[in-house]
């Protein structure tokens, strides 16, 4: 199945809703009846302790996991069983907890990569690379130094990623992710393993990403101060059940998060 | 003149993307290509003396040309999409005896009607046989959207030992000559006749030459990425909207369908009669080493891997002779293979990349000398 890539959502209309998602692996139940929605030009975040189902949560959201049971409707239609290429048609992206950057590749081309599917141009132009085919390229190399220029990564454009920092690498992911234009761009944890300055760069580019394109963020984040500062609404999933539902302030002051961040350690 | 940037700024975007942005790299092409085209047939009409006599041009250059061509084929295949193949020998049987019936005229009677194609131009032989071999490859492809790495290339091999099997027992194909040895067509190029090896040579040079700058642009464009990506991880591939199944058929498609178009010149060209012990497993292996040694991902490694392969066997052989030392022709084939095989375990080790990537190692050194960082 196709999401439909041109429907219209104006800002504060729901653009995702989870309803009653199972999901399970064998035995274990990594999702348990969660509901919630996301809202256009909202930053949402999904927080947890490690092991609640955040991260399956977003594999769900972009159709790497199929969950056996619930219903997913973006943007307003409802989805059946999708590919992960499908999503990425639909207008999603994503950013993984651990970095799945293309490693033998440099930055500007893992970016570049992300513009796959705006490259129009067919096999016999590209064998060619003249005219059209070559003006395409440089449209949207365009597009991408701005992007890079945006992240202030113009250093390391053409350096391979598997030579770059942790925290370079993440940044160039998201790239990555932003040259792609989503609607709903899914962030797993971008800041986990990161220096203070390298969380205060990150964040910057987060508000930016949501404040300048009005793109639709779903965030996972463990550092509390972050999702404060950073987010509109925020979901606490633990052990796989919702437990709250609410802005940074109702989130922080409700008991049953309280007792789960306590009773974890992580 | 110093290997230097220096002064030489790229205003556009569209410099920058040039296959050779440095432009003492782009003299070096040029002078290279110059040279191949102009330099080589001078020569040779002057007997001037490498090429005396016809030695060089028959027994090296022509079959480094049409090697190349296979290693390049493969490198997209393997190097840039990462499905390692154990079929080269096949597809490019595939090609050589394709080429050769198309050459021959193919008849093939059904039931109702009959297929009946006169014998073709053998320019468009040398290319249907390539198209057979994308045919194949994309058959042999499909599997590979299930399974990967070594079993990948178990299946390839099955392919190899299938079509070694099909081109001696089906008679069809050697039409039914009774050694199943086949002879190529006369090769009139639209009325150029490559009989001399100098010919031959500037036919491969052209086939060569035209295929490595179309492969080339495949893989610095949109294709080259999304093989590039399914290579180094499919599932994140898959999440910026490439699908699997596009990327890797036509990955499949376009490294069989060169593998067969080398495959038919080096069944035309350089032998011009045949059997098909001449595509087996050990020419697979061949092109393969060429590949590795030259570097997975790079064209130019292709290039590379190709001379080291072809020449390493003559520098053991002419070497020790010219030292004076006597080395029976055993002990030089013995001597390839350690040689070849511990060249690979030490690449495979220190540089997975390959020459071509000490090459840019290399250069890069060049760019900052004498003051490294
Ligand atoms: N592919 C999988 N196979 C089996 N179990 C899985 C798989 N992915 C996640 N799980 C399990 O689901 C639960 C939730 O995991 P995850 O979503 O990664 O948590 P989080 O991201 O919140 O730390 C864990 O118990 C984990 O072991
Ligand atoms: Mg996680």
């Amino acid at each position: 199945m196709r999401a439909p890539a041109d429907i219209d959502i104006s800002a504060g209309e729901t653009i995702l809703s989870i309803e009653n998602v199972s999901l399970s692996f064998g035995g274990v139940r990594a999702i348990r009846d969660v509901s919630f929605d996301i809202k256009k030009g909202e930053v949402r975040a999904i927080i947890g302790p490690n092991g609640a189902g955040k991260t399956s949560m977003l594999n769900v959201i972009n159709g790497f996991y199929h969950p056996q049971q619930g219903r997913i409707t973006f943007k307003g239609q409802a989805r059946a069983k999708m590919q992960p290429h499908d999503a990425a048609r639909g207008g999603i992206a994503r950013t993984f907890q651990n970095v799945a950057l293309f490693k033998g590749m440099s930055a500007l081309d893992n970016i570049m990569a992300g513009r796959t599917l705006k490259m129009k141009r067919g096999f016999l132009w590209q064998l060619l690379r003249v005219g059209p085919a070559l003006n395409e390229e440089i449209a949207h190399r365009h597009r991408v130094e701005e992007i890079i220029d945006f992240l202030e990564i113009q250093a390391i454009r053409k350096v391979p990623v598997a030579r770059l920092p942790y925290g370079l690498q993440k940044r160039v992911e998201l790239g990555r992710a932003l040259a792609m234009e989503p609607d709903l761009l899914l962030l797993d944890e971008p800041m986990a393993g990161m220096n203070l300055e390298e969380k205060e760069d990150m964040s910057r580019f987060i508000i930016d990403v949501n404040d300048h394109f009005g793109t639709t963020i779903a965030l996972i984040e463990h550092d509390m101060g972050v999702v404060m500062d950073l987010s509109d609404r925020v979901v606490v999933l633990d052990h796989g059940v919702k437990i709250a539902d609410g802005t940074p302030g109702e989130v922080k002051s409700n008991q049953n998060v309280i007792d789960a961040y306590l009773g974890v350690a992580h | 003149m110093l290997y230097r940037e220096t002064g030489q700024f790229k205003t556009s975007y569209a410099a920058d993307m040039a296959i050779f942005p440095i432009r003492q790299d782009r003299i070096a092409l040029w002078g290279l290509l110059i040279f191949a085209f102009i330099g080589i047939p001078v020569m040779d009409a002057f007997q001037v003396w490498p090429l005396r006599g016809e030695y060089l041009i028959r027994a090296i250059l022509i079959p480094f040309l049409i090697l190349s061509l296979a290693a390049v084929g493969l490198n997209i295949l393997t190097g840039y999409c990462g499905q390692l193949s154990l079929g080269s020998g096949a597809f490019m049987a595939i090609g050589a005896y394709g080429a050769y019936k198309f050459g021959t005229g193919v008849r093939i009677p059904l039931e109702i009607f009959t297929i009946d194609i006169p014998p073709l131009p053998v320019f468009w032989c040398i290319l249907l046989g390539g198209v057979m071999s994308a045919f194949v490859g994309i058959l042999f492809g499909i599997p590979s959207l299930r399974i990967k790495g070594l079993y990948l290339a178990v299946a390839t091999l099955a392919a190899q030992f299938f079509f070694d099997w099909v081109f001696i027992r089906v008679k069809w194909f050697t039409n039914y000559t009774s050694s199943g040895s086949v002879v190529a067509p006369d090769l009139n190029f639209f009325g150029f006749f490559a009989n001399k090896p100098i010919e031959k040579y500037l036919v491969c040079l052209v086939f060569v030459t035209v295929f490595a700058l179309l492969a080339k642009n495949l893989v610095r464009g949109n294709i080259g990425r999304q093989w590039m990506a399914i290579r180094d991880m499919d599932i994140a591939a898959e999440l910026i909207g490439i699908r699997p199944l596009y990327a890797k058929l036509s990955a499949f498609a376009i490294s069989s369908f060169i593998v067969g178009v080398a495959g038919a010149l080096w069944a035309f060209i350089y032998l011009g009669a045949w059997e098909p012990l001449a595509f087996n497993i050990d020419r697979s292996f061949q092109i393969l080493f060429m590949v590795i040694i030259g570097g997975l991902g790079s064209i130019l490694g292709s290039f590379l891997g190709a001379a080291f392969i072809l020449v390493l066997p003559i520098l053991l052989d002419q070497v020790p002779h010219a030292l004076g030392v006597p080395v029976s022709v055993e002990t030089v084939s013995l001597l390839v293979f350690v040689v070849t095989g511990a060249l690979i375990c030490w690449l495979l080790i220190v540089e997975p990349h390959g020459f071509a990537r000490l090459w840019s190692t290399g250069k890069e050194k060049l760019r900052l000398w004498p003051y490294p960082y």
